[in-house]
C-alpha cells in the first residue's frame, strides 16, 4: 500500500532500534495482506538460506554474473560465440539474447527460451569476476538493496520469484543439446516460493558475513 | 600436401619434375594407375609436353560471352578468377566477357605436375599457370588463324585486343563471330606466351568473378543441391574409430514420418548405419533415435593422455633419420649454459571447413553421377567406381563449389565419398545427399597428426646454433597409402618433417630425426601441413636464440639465413621495411614479434603487434610480406594472407584442440573445439609482395605457419615465458 | 506434423512440417531458399542468420513452431533492401569472399548491425559480428566493408 511508503524516516530509525526489523517499510507491505503468523528471525534466515541455494545455482547464478557476459552449463563457463552483456543487457545489435533465445525451450535444439531472454543488471551479480560465488550475506543485502534490485521490497521481491518468465524457467529448463535434462535447482518453484514468502515475511533477514 | 619435387620454376614444365614411383612398391601399381607419369624405366626420358585441348578450357559462345573451365576446386582461394585472367591474358579476351566453371573429372583437367585432378599443395597457380598461359595463347592463335583464313591475309598481319581480330586494311571480326571457324583449325603444338611486359591482366588487382552469387544466397555449394526425387541420408558412426555395429534397433527411428530406410554399411574402417529419409532434419531425428549396440571389443582405444607419455618418451630417442649432417660432438660436449633443451606438444587438429562435408551420388545400374566439392576429384571418382563396381569413366563426377576444405576434401581414402556412394548403390536410381553433421565433423577423425618435438641446440660462441638435435614424433600421413612412395624416405614421412628438415637457416651440425607411431586414429593433412608445427617450433626457438645472443630477432635471421635463401631474405627485408615505423612507436603494454617461413615455394615474413587483452592474445596488427614469384591477382594474393592467418590462429585458441579419452573424441561442436572469431584474428593486416619475375609459387597454405610464432614471439617478449605447448590456454 | 502459415521475404508461404523442426530446415527444404546455411547447428556460427520479427535470429536453433507471425526476412531479401543493397555493393567492391559459405550470415548480421547502429564503431563492429564463424578468416576484410557500407549510407 502507498500510503505505508510514505511513513517518516523517525519512525523507521525507532523500529529500527528496536532490532525486530531489517527493512522497516517491507513489513507495514506486508500487513497490507492477510495477517501471517509472524516468522522469527531465525526461521527468516533459514528461508533466506533456502533461496540462496536456488540463486547459487547455475540455472539462476549463469544470467546473475559480474562480467560482460553470461555463463552456461552447470560448470557455468562462459557462454560460446562470445555473446555479451550489451548496454541493457540484452546483447548487443545483431548478436542479441533472443537471436537465438526464444519465448520457450527448444527441446529439439537445446537451446533454452523464456519471455524476454536478457542478463540480470551488473548491480544483480551473485559472483565475482573470476566465477566466485559471493557469500550468503553479501547477496542478501544486495538483493534487499533497493538502489540495486530496481527499487523491490519485499512483495516485490516475492512477485519476481513468483511470476518472472526467466524465475520461472529456471524450474523447467529443458532438454540440452545432448539430449540430457537440464539439471534443477535444489528446491521446486512452489518450495521457492514459499521460502521466499517466509523469509520476506521475517523482514528479509541477512546473515551477518557469511 | 607435398611432394619432394620442385613445381615449375621456369617457363615450361620442368624436366625433373616428375614423380619417382619405385615399381616394387607395395603401392607402386596402384599409383601407377592414378598418375599419368613416367615410371622408373622412362627415368631420364622428358615427359612428353602436354597440349592441352582449349575446347575442353575456353567456350566462345556467339554473343561473345567466354566460360572458362577451372580444373580445380574452388574453396576460398580464388582460383575461379585468377586462372582465367591467365587464360584470358594470353588469349586477349574482354575480361568483362569471361565467366568461370568447375571441370568434371576428367583426363584433361589433372594437375600437369601431380598428375591426378586435385587442388592441394598451394599448386593451383604454380602448376597450372603456364598451361593456362598456353592454353589462352592456343586460343589466340586458333582464332587469328579463322580470322585470317576468312581475310586471306597471314596471321602475323593480325593483332588481338578485348576479344576482337585486328586485320589489315581495317578489317576486324570479334571472337564470338569467329569461335565456330576458330573450333575447326588445327590446335597449334607449340605457341609464344607473351612476354610478361604485355600483360594487360595478370599482375593487376582484379575482383573475384563468384562474389556476388556468394553475397545474394544463390550460389549453390554441394550442400544446397536439390535433385528431382533426391533423399538425404546421415551415417551413425561408431563412438570410436574402426567400430562395429553389433545390433540396430531401428523402430522409434522408422516410425518418423518421412523416412526411408536404415541399413548397415561399410566404413573405410568397421561399420555404421545409414538412414536415409526425405530430408536432413528427418534422417537427424531418426538417427537420434537409433539405439545402435557397438562391437568395440577389436578397437583400439586411442587416448592423448597416453599418448604424450609414448610420445614424449620416443622423442628421447633417435627416430628414423630425416637429415644428419655435420657432427653433434659439440652438442654432446657444450655446457648446459650454452644449451638449449626444448620439448614441444602440438594437439590434434580439426580442419572444420564452414561448409559440412557432403556428397551426392546417384546410382543407374552401369553409370553413376556424383556431386562433390572434392580436392581430389580422380582419386574419389575413382573410389565411387570402385564402390559401385563400375569404370571411373562411368562414373560422371561434378565438381561443386565447396566451403572451405583446408585439406579436409582431399582424402586418400575417398570416405566420405565411399559411404555416399554404398548409400546410393542401395538405393539404385534414387540420387541421395549424404550429409556429415558437425559433430560427425568434428569428431570423425582425420586431424592433423599431434606432435611432440624434442630439440637440443649447442650455442655457439657468436650466438647463432652450432648443433641442432631434432626429433620429431607423430603419425605418418600417408603410411600405407599409395602416396608412401614419394613421400616416405628412410621411415621418415616427409610431410612430418616440413619445415625443419629442408630448414633455410644455416645449421653446420644438424640431425633430424622421426618416429611415426600408429594409434587408431585417421590423420590427413592440414593446410600448410608439416609447416604448421615445425615452422613454430623453429621460428620460437630461432627467437629464443636471438634473444639469448641480445640481437633484434630480424638482424638475427638475416644473418642465420642461407645467402642463397632469396625469397625469406627478400620477405624479411620488406617486412621489417614496412613495419619499422609503426615498431618504433609501439604503446605500452604492447610488443611485436616476428617469424619467417618458407613453405610450398613461397617465401613469407610476419611481424605482429601485440598486447594481452583478458588473458588472451591481442592481435593490433600483422604486417606480412611475401615473395610468391610473379603475383598474378594481387588482390587475391592479399585476402589470402590476411585471411590465412586468421586461419593460422586456430592453433593458439584455448579451445583449439581434439583430444581422446579412451578412444572417445570429448569436443562434439564448436562450442567443444574452437576456431578464431573476429575478436581472435588480428584488427588489421598489411600485405606487402616482393616484386619478382620469377615463376608464381602458391599462396594458399605460406599464410598459416608464420603467424603463431609470430604472435608468440611477441608474447615472450612480454611476459618473459617460453611456449612451447599448444593450444594456448594459458598466456 | 503441422501446418504453418510463415511470412518470408514478405510473402506468406505454408509449410507442413514437425513443430521441432529449426527454421533454418523449414527454410531450405520445404521452401528451397538454400542462401541460409547449415554450419553447426547449435548456433556457434551465424551462417544461419535470418531476421526474425527485425531481429537478427540464428535460425538453426529456432524450431518452427515459435516462429508466430513474426515476419521472417533472408538473405535472398537484401538485395532489395535499401541497407541490404549497400552492404552487399560493398562486399563485392571490396572482395570480401573467399570460399563465401559464412557469408549470408555475415550479411545479415552486418546489415541488422548497420540498421540499428548506423555508425558503428570499430567495437560495436566487432561485438556485433564476433559471434560469426569464418573459417577462411575474412574478418579484416569484412571489418572494413562494414566501415565503408556504414559511409555509404547517410
Amino acid at each position: 500500500m502507498k500510503k505505508l511508503y510514505s511513513l517518516p524516516a523517525a519512525i523507521c530509525v525507532v523500529l529500527a532500534v528496536c532490532g525486530a526489523w531489517s527493512t522497516g517499510p517491507a513489513l507495514r507491505e506486508a500487513t497490507a495482506q492477510p495477517k501471517p503468523a509472524p516468522t522469527s528471525r531465525m526461521d527468516g534466515l533459514a528461508a533466506w538460506q533456502q533461496v540462496y541455494s536456488v540463486l547459487t545455482h547455475p540455472r539462476c547464478i549463469n544470467c546473475h554474473t559480474a562480467t560482460n557476459y553470461p555463463q552456461q552449463g552447470d560448470d557455468r563457463h562462459r557462454h560460446f560465440a562470445n555473446v555479451i552483456r550489451g548496454q541493457l543487457g540484452t546483447g548487443v545489435p545483431a548478436l542479441r539474447c533472443i537471436t537465438c533465445h526464444q519465448s520457450a525451450n527448444a527441446d529439439s535444439t537445446g537451446v533454452p527460451g523464456a519471455h524476454g531472454w536478457h542478463l540480470a543488471p551488473l548491480s544483480m551479480k551473485w559472483q565475482d569476476t573470476n566465477d566466485k560465488i559471493l557469500p550468503s550475506s553479501e547477496v542478501c543485502r544486495a538483493l534487499t538493496d533497493r538502489s540495486k534490485n530496481s527499487g523491490l521490497g519485499g512483495p516485490g521481491l516475492l512477485k519476481h520469484h513468483t511470476e518472472e518468465p526467466l524465475v520461472l524457467w529456471a524450474f523447467h529448463p529443458g532438454r540440452s543439446i545432448d539430449g540430457t535434462m537440464r539439471t534443477l535447482p535444489p528446491l521446486t518453484h512452489e518450495e521457492f516460493v514459499e521460502a521466499t514468502g517466509k523469509w520476506v515475511a521475517a523482514g528479509m533477514p541477512c546473515p551477518q558475513n557469511k | 600436401m607435398t611432394v619432394t619435387i620442385n613445381p615449375a620454376t621456369t617457363h615450361q614444365l620442368s624436366r625433373r619434375s616428375f614423380l619417382r614411383v619405385s615399381a616394387t612398391a607395395a603401392g607402386g601399381l596402384l599409383v601407377s594407375l592414378y598418375l599419368d607419369l613416367p615410371l622408373p624405366a622412362q627415368e631420364g626420358a622428358a615427359p612428353k609436353a602436354k597440349a592441352y585441348p582449349p575446347d575442353a578450357f575456353v567456350h566462345i559462345k556467339p554473343d561473345g560471352k567466354i566460360v572458362i573451365t577451372v580444373n580445380r576446386l574452388e574453396f576460398g582461394q580464388g582460383v575461379q578468377t585468377s586462372l582465367p585472367m591467365v587464360l584470358a591474358d594470353e588469349m586477349d579476351a574482354d575480361w568483362s566477357q569471361v565467366t568461370a566453371e568447375l571441370a568434371p573429372a576428367a583426363d584433361v583437367y589433372k594437375d600437369p605436375i601431380f598428375g591426378i585432378q586435385m587442388v592441394g599443395g598451394s599448386g593451383s597457380i604454380a602448376h597450372s599457370f603456364q598451361q593456362y598461359r598456353e592454353l589462352g595463347a592456343r586460343t589466340r592463335a586458333m582464332l587469328v588463324a579463322a580470322a585470317a583464313e576468312q581475310w586471306k591475309v597471314a596471321p602475323e598481319q593480325c593483332q588481338t585486343e578485348a576479344s576482337v581480330v585486328h586485320g589489315p586494311g581495317g578489317k576486324s571480326a570479334k571472337y564470338g563471330e569467329l569461335a565456330e571457324a576458330a573450333a575447326k583449325q588445327p590446335v597449334p603444338a607449340t605457341v609464344k606466351v607473351k612476354d610478361p611486359a604485355q600483360f594487360k591482366l595478370v599482375g593487376k588487382n582484379t575482383r573475384r568473378l563468384d562474389s556476388r552469387p556468394k553475397c545474394d544466397g544463390s550460389l549453390k555449394f554441394g550442400l544446397d543441391l536439390d535433385l528431382p526425387g533426391m533423399k538425404t541420408a546421415v551415417v551413425a558412426h561408431p563412438p570410436m574409430f574402426g567400430g562395429r555395429v553389433k545390433s540396430i534397433d531401428d523402430k522409434a527411428a522408422r516410425a518418423l514420418a518421412g523416412m526411408q530406410d536404415v541399413f548397415e554399411i561399410p566404413l573405410a574402417k568397421g561399420t555404421g548405419v545409414a538412414v536415409v529419409a526425405d530430408k536432413f532434419w528427418t534422417a537427424k531425428q531418426a538417427r537420434d533415435l537409433l539405439k545402435v549396440e557397438w562391437d568395440l571389443s577389436s578397437v583400439e582405444p586411442a587416448d592423448s593422455g597416453k599418448l604424450w607419455t609414448q610420445y614424449k618418451e620416443l622423442a628421447r630417442t633417435v627416430g628414423n633419420v630425416a637429415v644428419s649432417r655435420g657432427d653433434q660432438k659439440e652438442l654432446d660436449a657444450s655446457s648446459e649454459s650454452s644449451r638449449i633443451v626444448a620439448e614441444f606438444e602440438f594437439p590434434y587438429l580439426a580442419h572444420t571447413p564452414m561448409e559440412p562435408l557432403n556428397t551426392t551420388v546417384r546410382f543407374d545400374g552401369d553409370k553413376a553421377e556424383v556431386w562433390a566439392g572434392s580436392q581430389f576429384q580422380t582419386i574419389d571418382q575413382m573410389a565411387v567406381a570402385q564402390t559401385l563396381e563400375l569404370k571411373p569413366d562411368q562414373v560422371t563426377f561434378h565438381t561443386e563449389y565447396a566451403g572451405g576444405g583446408f585439406g579436409r576434401r582431399a582424402v586418400i581414402d575417398s570416405h566420405v565419398q565411399r559411404e555416399a556412394a554404398v548409400i546410393a548403390k542401395k538405393l539404385r536410381g534414387t540420387p541421395v545427399k549424404l550429409i556429415w553433421t558437425r559433430e560427425d565433423d568434428v569428431q570423425g577423425g582425420y586431424y592433423r597428426p599431434m606432435f611432440a618435438h624434442r630439440v637440443e641446440i649447442g650455442i655457439g660462441a657468436d650466438g647463432t646454433p652450432a648443433a641442432w638435435r631434432h626429433v620429431i614424433v607423430g603419425q605418418s600421413l600417408v603410411a600405407g597409402t599409395p602416396f608412401a612412395a614419394m613421400l616416405i624416405k628412410n621411415g621418415v614421412d616427409s610431410t612430418a618433417t616440413e619445415g625443419t628438415a629442408d630448414t633455410a637457416y644455416n645449421i653446420p651440425n644438424f640431425h633430424v630425426s622421426a618416429h611415426h607411431p600408429t594409434p587408431n586414429v585417421p590423420v590427413l593433412w592440414w593446410r600448410s601441413v608439416g609447416h604448421t608445427h615445425n615452422a613454430f617450433v623453429m621460428e620460437t626457438l630461432i627467437d629464443e636464440l636471438a634473444a639469448r645472443a641480445k640481437m633484434n630477432p630480424i638482424a638475427y635471421r638475416l644473418k642465420l639465413l642461407k645467402p642463397d635463401a632469396g625469397k625469406l631474405r627478400r620477405s624479411l627485408a620488406l617486412a621489417a621495411e614496412k613495419s619499422i615505423a609503426w615498431r618504433g612507436k609501439l604503446p605500452k603494454g604492447h610488443a611485436w614479434g616476428v617469424a619467417c617461413h618458407e613453405a610450398f615455394g613461397t617465401g613469407v615474413a610476419c611481424v605482429t603487434d601485440v598486447s594481452i587483452e583478458n588473458g588472451r592474445p591481442r592481435i593490433h596488427r600483422a604486417t606480412i610480406a611475401v615473395d610468391c614469384g610473379l603475383a598474378v591477382n594481387p588482390l587475391t594474393i592479399e585476402a589470402q594472407f590476411q585471411a590465412g592467418v586468421a586461419f593460422g590462429l586456430s592453433q593458439l585458441m584455448a579451445k583449439g584442440a581434439i583430444t581422446l579419452k579412451e578412444g572417445r573424441v570429448e569436443q562434439r561442436n564448436f562450442d567443444g573445439y574452437t576456431p578464431p572469431y573476429m575478436g581472435d584474428a588480428p584488427v588489421a593486416v598489411d600485405v606487402h609482395i616482393v616484386p619478382s619475375t620469377e615463376a608464381p609459387t602458391g599462396c594458399g597454405e605460406p599464410p598459416v605457419p608464420v603467424i603463431s610464432p609470430a604472435v608468440v614471439n611477441a608474447l615472450a617478449r612480454l611476459t618473459g615465458k617460453r611456449y612451447r605447448s599448444l593450444p594456448l590456454t594459458a598466456v | 506434423m503441422e501446418s504453418y502459415k510463415l511470412t518470408v521475404n514478405g510473402q506468406t508461404r505454408e509449410v507442413t512440417a514437425d513443430p521441432g523442426t529449426p527454421l533454418l530446415w523449414v527454410l531450405r527444404e520445404e521452401l528451397q531458399m538454400t542462401g541460409t546455411k547449415y554450419g553447426c547447428g547449435i548456433a556457434a556460427c551465424g551462417a544461419c542468420t535470418v531476421h526474425l520479427g527485425g531481429i537478427a535470429t540464428r535460425s538453426c536453433v529456432v524450431p518452427v513452431s515459435l516462429v508466430g507471425t513474426r515476419p521472417i526476412v533472408t538473405i535472398e531479401a537484401m538485395a532489395n533492401d535499401p541497407v541490404g543493397r549497400v552492404v552487399q555493393d560493398t562486399w563485392v567492391a571490396q572482395d570480401v569472399v573467399q570460399c563465401g559459405y559464412c557469408q549470408s550470415g555475415q550479411i545479415m548480421s552486418a546489415v541488422a548491425l548497420l540498421k540499428s547502429t548506423p555508425k558503428p564503431t570499430d567495437t560495436n563492429i566487432e561485438e556485433s559480428l564476433g559471434g560469426n564463424l569464418c573459417r577462411c578468416g575474412t574478418y579484416v576484410r569484412i571489418r572494413e566493408a562494414i566501415k565503408a557500407a556504414s559511409q555509404k549510407l547517410k
